[in-house]
């Protein structure tokens, strides 16, 4: 393999007088380019010494040994460390500033969970190890399973979703076993017009049709029209509380309870579970599967697009149901792990096995040490500052910022905006991306799709006062020059890595890997 | 509370700003039935970084840890050496603490990861194109099954008998709320694959068929000649790698042929972890691309013509298709996929195919070992880093014997077939560069003693 530069970086501009922002590398000064592994790196190299192996004999590779070259660059320790190095500054993250993204929840990640989290006693274990060698990593799980059952007030949890939306689908499985427990085949699924696009995707792989629910002026969902439709066809609603709009479903009981009477289940989307954790129980509220984002409500790190976790706890119509496997507690400490062997006798309605192994103990570890340190009274406080950080952004912003629910009263941990006012062919965009050139990731955009140009900013409960108050300036500021059409909006970002990109071009001829620029394939 | 930076001065200001009186004012809409008045009774209070870290070593304590005894398993999971330097570029908060790069200026450093990531995996695969990962490996073998129903508009997928029972019952879970039909049976404790029943099987409502390589006995099988038949039906071959590394050393399931390669990449970079979280790998030929599941990174450039990376197609998913999305997946398994990418990028071509020599190598050496003692036997005639053993006593107790001897001696296959009599005395055992003769010479010498 040889080394190609000229698919990144075709010109070398000579700085001068001229052109005397332009530099012969292409950095600036800390901001730096970085090319691909393939451009410098080499199949020949290699960054990992090993030691003699033993002399073998034949091969027992059923004559498939691969001889044809695999194309894979290889970077001494000091490259590869400096490679990825340069490219993690070219990301934003919790660790620079606030993370406003709506819905996402971004806040910090303790560094103890990821100490914990590399104990060998849970990060060198086999999940196939016999169960009595593994007496520990059951008992996380188990201790977590407790917290989770009684922060929801909910009487069971399945433990193994890999993520929010492996999680939906789980809550969807269970409804869809318990209908089938009872000879009932009901086809519809509810949905706020204002859900996540996990909602209906996970709905309708199961096999339901989804039917919108519209939303009330007060950006809730709207009891009487719910109820109207209600009827035996109806297998369930997926309803997120406190939802999309930063509200507060004050009508859920009364939801769930209408939903119950005609033999149907409540799934709650349960991604903004920060706003009320040791406020309220869902439980109560009459909820019979939620998943809970170990990625937002209980810090574990995105990682810049995962691993997740995503538990379910179940109410007591549901529980029989969930998935392989799980672990039991017996009066003597010892923890079983219950998978198909016994599961004749312990869980024979489950409807069976989501995932390989045992769920996500990476984050399982991380999520509960974050929860011993917070505590009963912690996490009621996390909830509570939560949602006193969004509501004072609400309120230092609707001056400039229409915030269309702004009047029906306060909002839970995040705040939502539309973009009227703008001036004439300004948009959200536009904001967010001169929002990147104040220095922060922008808040969460067109979504939810019930507010036109929606801006859903969540700045969670560990940002200080100060953090929040430079913020908002920023913000007031960006938003005053939307409204007043700046025409450098239009060009921002202007001090990012990269200027606005190209999704189009990237879509309409998609280039998802990297092909050596003499092939003919490589030239767009 | 050492995560919580507002003073209770602050909160106060902060209420007296928003012109309410207390916090309580702020959750007015909670109806007062089930508002919560103080913290949930019963429960511990917040603890510090000592306590903490004080319970949960105590935990750890209690698990026997791998790297602490001889260890044999694998079965999907595999023990290998993970350069310090992974684990310390992945803990970098510009990596660690990032979103889904939605805004691809200020998320390059992912987003180019990404697409270095997929054009490994696509080329270790020996495929055309790859996606940014999907939650493990379990999952995305659903979603082949899934797409290849797509692509080919029919729902009958054969599944070998080789496929990792934890697969298969994910699959068989899925297809009995989806309708799918689904064709599986327990593998045989033989050295032959089950590769020619499988060919035989194929017919014109078949829509893929699903083969394991190296298969969950360790066994390899070419793949040539069923990717031939499949495609004479018109059908996909899907084949699932749940050894990464293997691919060094043997080839590539995409130059035979196969469609769609899915795989477990939890071997190269990622670590045990008790099973999670692992990373999904995915790739395909370059016709199926628009019919991927999950997220893909695409190269274009930026409004002054630089080079850069952004998100691409996603027509296919649910935040913009909703209920017509390939896939629910939203969330993957970025931080495991950069984990990976670092991995291979040390290792290179040069350093994959060592190691693969070196896993092989001392699978070979382990495998007469072990063959040698009394009561056992080597099912296999070809594997790579993995094998399966044939015990003249019932596998399940042997393992737990010897774990209590503190020896982790591999995957009794009656743990994975639980009331399949016929493979009650087959004990998968994983050899890797991080076993050293002597844990071999130990397992052997306890074997020798637990079927005495």
């Amino acid at each position: 393999m040889t080394i190609n530069q000229s698919g990144w970086r075709p010109e070398r501009p000579e700085s001068d007088a001229a052109n005397a922002r332009a530099t012969f590398t292409g950095n600036r000064a800390l901001m730096l380019e970085e090319p691909l592994i393939f451009e410098i790196g080499d199949s020949g190299t290699t960054g990992v010494d090993f030691d003699a192996a033993p002399a073998g004999g034949a091969d027992r590779l059923a004559g498939l040994g691969r001889t044809a070259a695999i194309g894979l660059p290889g970077l001494s320790e000091p490259e590869a460390v400096r490679h990825y190095t340069r490219l993690s500054r070219q990301n934003y993250a919790i660790d620079l500033g606030l993370f406003p993204l709506g819905s996402c929840t971004m806040k910090h990640n303790p560094r103890l969970n990821e100490k914990l989290a590399r104990l060998p006693g849970f990060a060198d274990i086999h999940p196939l190890q016999p169960v009595d060698t593994v007496q520990g990593a059951l008992g996380v799980i188990n201790e977590l399973a407790h917290w989770l059952i009684r922060l929801t007030g909910m009487y069971g949890v399945a433990m193994t979703p890999k993520a929010g939306a492996h999680g939906e689908l789980c809550g969807i499985l269970c409804i869809k076993a318990a209908l089938e427990a009872r000879g009932e085949d009901r086809k519809v699924i509810l949905v706020p017009e204002s859900a996540h696009g996990t909602n209906p995707a996970t709905a309708a792989f199961a096999g339901f049709a989804i039917e919108n629910i519209p939303a009330n002026a007060d950006g809730r969902v709207d009891l009487d029209t719910l109820k109207a439709r209600l009827g035996p066809d109806v297998a369930g609603v997926m309803i997120t509380n406190p939802n999309t709009c930063g509200l507060f479903e004050r009508d859920m009981k009364a939801i769930s309870d209408a939903v119950h009477a005609v033999g149907g289940y409540v799934y709650c989307d349960g991604a903004n579970f920060n706003a009320i954790v040791g406020r309220v129980r869902p439980g109560d509220l009459g909820i019979d599967a939620m998943h809970i984002n170990l990625h937002k409500t209980f810090s574990t790190p995105h990682g810049g697009g995962g691993p997740g976790a995503g538990p379910v706890v179940l109410s007591e119509a549901l529980a029989p149901y969930g998935p392989l496997p799980f672990t039991a507690r017996y009066a003597d400490g010892h923890i079983r792990l219950i998978e198909e062997e016994t599961v004749g006798e312990d869980h024979p309605d489950t409807f069976g096995r989501m995932a390989a192994f045992n769920g996500q103990m990476g984050m399982f570890t991380r999520a509960l040490a974050y929860i011993l340190s917070h505590g009963a009274d912690g996490l009621r406080q996390v909830a509570d500052d939560a949602v006193l950080n969004a509501n004072y952004v609400l309120r230092q912003l609707e001056d400039v910022l229409e915030a269309p629910f702004g009047a029906s009263g306060p909002c839970m941990h995040e705040a939502l905006f539309s973009d009227a006012g703008f001036a004439e062919g300004f948009t959200t965009l536009d904001l967010a991306k001169a929002l990147i050139d104040e220095g922060y990731h922008p808040m969460t955009m067109y979504f939810p799709l019930v507010v036109h140009g929606a801006m859903l900013v969540e700045p969670t409960e560990t940002e200080s006062k100060a953090a929040i108050d430079e913020f908002i300036g920023a913000l007031r500021s960006v938003a005053k020059r939307a409204k007043a059409g700046d025409p450098a909006l239009k060009a921002a970002p202007q001090f990012a890595p990269r200027r606005r990109l190209d999704e189009t071009l990237a879509a309409r001829k998609p280039v998802l890997v990297w092909k050596a620029p003499d092939l003919p394939a490589a030239a767009e | 509370m050492r995560y919580l930076p507002l003073t209770d001065a602050d909160r106060r200001a902060m209420l007296h700003s928003i012109g309410v009186d207390s916090i309580d004012a702020l959750f007015a809409d909670v109806p007062e039935a089930v508002r919560l008045d103080g913290p949930l009774p019963d429960l511990p209070l917040h603890a510090s970084e000592l306590a903490v870290e004080r319970h949960m070593t105590a935990l750890a304590r209690r698990n026997m840890v791998a790297g602490d005894v001889p260890f044999f398993l694998g079965c999907g999971a595999y023990r290998h050496h993970v350069p310090a330097s992974v684990d310390h570029l992945i803990q970098r908060g510009e990596f660690l603490t990032a979103y889904t790069p939605y805004q691809p200026e200020i998320a390059q450093g992912t987003l180019q990861m990404l697409f270095e990531f997929q054009s490994q995996v696509a080329r270790l695969f020996g495929c055309d194109v790859a996606n940014a990962s999907m939650y493990d490996g379990s999952s995305a073998c659903w979603e082949a099954i899934v797409m290849a129903r797509r692509v080919t508009r029919r729902n009958k997928a054969l599944l070998s008998a080789g496929l990792h029972p934890h697969y298969v019952s994910v699959a068989q879970t899925m297809a009995r709320f989806t309708g799918d039909d689904l064709h599986s049976a327990p593998p045989t404790l033989s050295a032959e694959t089950d590769l020619p029943a499988l060919l035989a099987a194929i017919d014109d409502a078949t829509s893929c068929v699903v083969v394991q390589y190296p298969d969950i006995l360790g066994r390899i099988g070419d793949l040539s000649e069923i990717a031939a038949r499949a495609h004479e039906k018109g059908a996909l071959l899907v084949a699932v790698v749940t050894e990464p590394v293997a691919l060094g050393a043997i080839r590539a399931p995409g130059e035979m042929g196969a469609d769609i390669v899915v795989g477990e990449g939890q071997a190269i970079g990622v670590g045990l972890q008790f099973g999670g979280p692992y990373v999904g790998l995915f790739a395909c030929k370059e016709k199926f691309v628009r019919q991927m599941p999950g997220r893909l990174c695409g190269e274009t450039v930026d409004a002054e013509g630089k080079r850069g990376f952004v998100l691409t197609l996603s027509t296919r998913e649910q935040h913009i298709r909703r209920e017509k999305a390939t896939s629910n997946i939203c969330t993957n398994s970025g931080l495991c996929a950069l984990a990976f990418s670092i991995h291979m990028t040390l290792l290179g071509e040069k350093g994959l195919r060592a190691l693969a020599a070196a896993n092989h190598a001392a699978a070979s050496a382990a495998a007469d070992r072990l063959a040698r003692v009394p009561g056992v036997a080597l099912v296999n005639t070809s594997f790579f880093n993995e094998f399966t053993l044939r015990l003249s006593k019932e596998a399940r107790p042997v393992v737990r014997s010897l774990a209590d001897r503190g020896i982790l001696a591999g995957v009794s296959l009656g743990r994975l077939y639980p009331g399949v009599d016929a493979l009650a005395g087959g004990l998968v055992v994983a050899v890797t560069e991080t076993t050293t003769a002597e844990d071999v010479e130990a397992l052997a010498q306890g074997l020798q003693e637990v079927l005495a």
